[in-house]
């Protein structure tokens, strides 16, 4: 099988919107504050929370397919273990919210290394299987260590204080806890696409035998590219966990990973915003679902043939195609 | 540890490794001739093993007549679904196939839960294949018996259908270069749809086996298409033989865990997947690419 390029994936930042120098970037920064800035005053912060924790979520999964063009079908594994770790150390060890942080998102990525570590020297569609197989481990485990409680999972985590002065329990705190997190998160990952580093994964990505005849150790780097999307994603499983007080089997299971995977693909893969409007929509998509008596994953599974179907650059993706790139 | 329960363990952990492999089978065949990883294999099992049910209790019509009826309409179904959605994807990069093979996975598991619930349903087995044989150190349920022997029967003849008859030799130079059998008149896009027929087929064909044994569920299918996935990436790809021989290994692995350990037979699997990765990252049975 040949794996050298995925074609139809634009690169994580359009050359156009670089070459036009970077204050437009930073206007999109601007506007993007901005957003988060206002939205609690216009929508449920407790909604916008959820957003923001899969926002995070697919932009790791997006970094590692972005960039690397490693389609992961194991995500939920960091996502869910972290949750657990830091869910465990506010509740039963009472670090307080930051330090709950660090725990889970530490142990994401020590899994990233060590799945990573087998996982990248396989390509496409055995990594995609490989990643998914690891992931159904952690599950296991999951269901089976005493300090995750199986089915009944972690509930009541006390959120604690931010900085031990503001009450997390306060949900605009609460937000814009989140937000700031999101923010640390998002911008680290657009730094690391842009650097060298960034456009050393895009040269593998594009052409591996050239990049390893130019002497570059492609597993090397794409373990650490690895390492850093399970990192994010155990960031953002982290927050959700101290966010929403609980975490449950269904953090680690496959469903989770096929969900962020609906999201980057809805909103575009390798696109810059592409995976948080896919998680707004998405998340929107399964609150409304849930009450609607719908059957759920059927609706899921539609959206996921149609969108491949029809339009796989995604939202953001289409949108750029019309308009951005002339 | 008595030897009947190690005896049973390992029994159950071969009818398992049949189940493995009559799945990988079929992987292996879609995956050679389509470039697709299908996903929704697990899927297609539990179609299969739903239809048993349905038609014994709709239409009344028994086991052995299902194993006949199942695996052609399990086979129609993804022939079907072949000639329209999986073609759209075939020029596209691999990942998509996977994707979609993903969506149609949690569209049939979302429908059957819609309208079946979650719940198990037990199906009878087959009055002819009840009761057991006293082997002595063990009791052997007949109808135990008969599945290794059903599926060691689908994956020889299948094996027999690829490597010994005209359609196989055809099918396998579409697997190794399409453009040239093309060339040659051969209809190669209709090929396609054979061969994921075949596929699904064997699947569902694992799933009427499955109906007396596992309660059958909207669900009986998700988790197992992982452990499948861990057993081909085992076996590494390309050999038939080697993944019907990883299967029933790791099967019997399996088993033997449940005895010796029980809280990781549901992981040992994917233990091995882990260790094999470490030591020989193309599989037992797989070549360096």
């Amino acid at each position: 099988m040949s794996q050298e390029t995925l074609q139809s994936v634009a690169p994580i930042t359009s050359p156009s919107v670089k070459s036009v120098g970077p204050d437009l970037t930073l206007v999109w920064y601007g506007l993007g504050i901005a957003a988060l800035l206002a939205a609690p005053f216009f929508f449920y912060p407790i909604f916008l929370v959820k957003v923001l924790c899969f926002a995070l979520f697919a932009c790791a999964f997006n970094l590692l397919l972005g960039s690397c063009g490693l389609l992961s079908f194991g995500h939920a594994a960091f996502f869910g273990a972290a949750g657990y770790v830091a869910g465990h150390a506010a509740k039963e060890w009472g670090l307080p919210f930051e330090a709950a942080l660090v725990c889970g998102t530490a142990t994401a990525a020590a899994i990233g290394l060590l799945f990573g570590y087998v996982s990248v020297r396989r390509q496409g569609l055995q990594f995609a299987m490989i990643t998914l197989a690891l992931a159904q481990l952690v599950y296991f485990l999951a269901l089976q260590l005493p300090f995750t409680h199986a089915e009944d999972g972690l509930s009541a985590i006390p959120r604690g204080k931010v900085l031990g002065m503001f009450d997390l329990n306060n949900i605009f705190v609460l937000y814009y806890a989140t937000a700031a997190v999101f923010l640390i998160g998002f911008i680290a990952m657009h730094r690391m696409t842009n650097s060298t580093f960034g456009q050393l994964l895009r040269a593998i990505r594009d052409n591996e035998p050239r990049a390893i005849s130019l002497g570059y150790e492609v597993h090397r780097y794409k373990l650490m590219a690895f390492v850093l999307s399970a990192t994010m994603a155990g960031l953002a499983g982290s927050t959700k966990a101290i966010a929403f007080k609980i975490v449950a089997l269904t953090d680690v299971h496959w469903s989770t990973s096929g969900s962020v995977i609906l999201m980057t693909l809805l909103g575009g893969l390798g696109t810059l915003f592409g995976p948080v409007v896919g998680a707004a929509v998405v998340v929107s998509m399964e609150d409304y679902l849930a009450d609607s008596g719908l059957p759920i994953n059927a609706v899921i599974g539609a959206i996921f043939i149609l969108c491949i179907l029809l339009f796989r650059r995604g939202i953001v993706g289409e949108i750029q195609q019309r308009f951005g790139k002339r | 540890m008595s030897m009947q329960a190690l005896f049973g363990q390992l029994l159950v952990g071969l009818i398992n490794g049949s189940f493995y492999a009559m799945l990988s089978l079929g992987l292996a065949i879609i995956f050679g001739l389509l470039g697709i990883t299908n996903i929704a294999q697990g899927a297609f099992y539990m179609l299969g093993g739903f239809t048993t049910w349905l038609l014994f209790h709709w239409a009344g019509i028994g086991y052995f007549w299902a194993l006949l009826l199942v695996p052609v309409i399990v086979g129609l179904v993804g022939a079907a679904i072949e000639k329209t959605l999986l073609r759209q994807v075939y020029n596209l990069d691999h990942m998509y196939g996977l994707l979609l093979t993903f969506g149609i996975m949690m569209f049939i598991q979302g429908m059957f839960v819609y309208f079946f619930a979650t719940a198990g349903r037990p199906y009878a087995v087959p009055s002819a294949l009840g009761g057991a044989y006293n082997l002595g150190f063990m009791y052997l349920p007949k109808y135990r018996g008969w599945v290794v022997l059903a599926s060691v029967v689908f994956c020889f003849a299948t094996w027999f259908a690829i490597e010994k008859t005209s359609l196989g030799r055809t099918l396998r130079a579409a697997t190794e270069n399409p453009t040239l059998t093309r060339a040659f008149g051969v209809n190669v896009p209709g090929l396609m749809t054979i061969g994921f027929g075949i596929g699904v087929a064997l699947a569902g064909a694992a799933g009427v086996l499955a109906a007396p044994i596992y309660p059958v569920s909207p669900l009986m299918g998700a988790d197992l298409i992982i452990v499948v996935f861990a057993v081909v990436v085992v076996g590494g790809m390309g050999s038939i033989l080697g993944s019907i021989v990883t299967s029933m290994m790791l099967g019997l692995l399996e088993g033997l865990t449940k005895v010796v350990y029980p809280q990781g037979s549901n992981m040992v699997i994917f233990v091995i997947m882990f260790i094999v990765l470490l030591i020989r990252p193309a599989g037992l049975f797989g070549r360096e690419r």
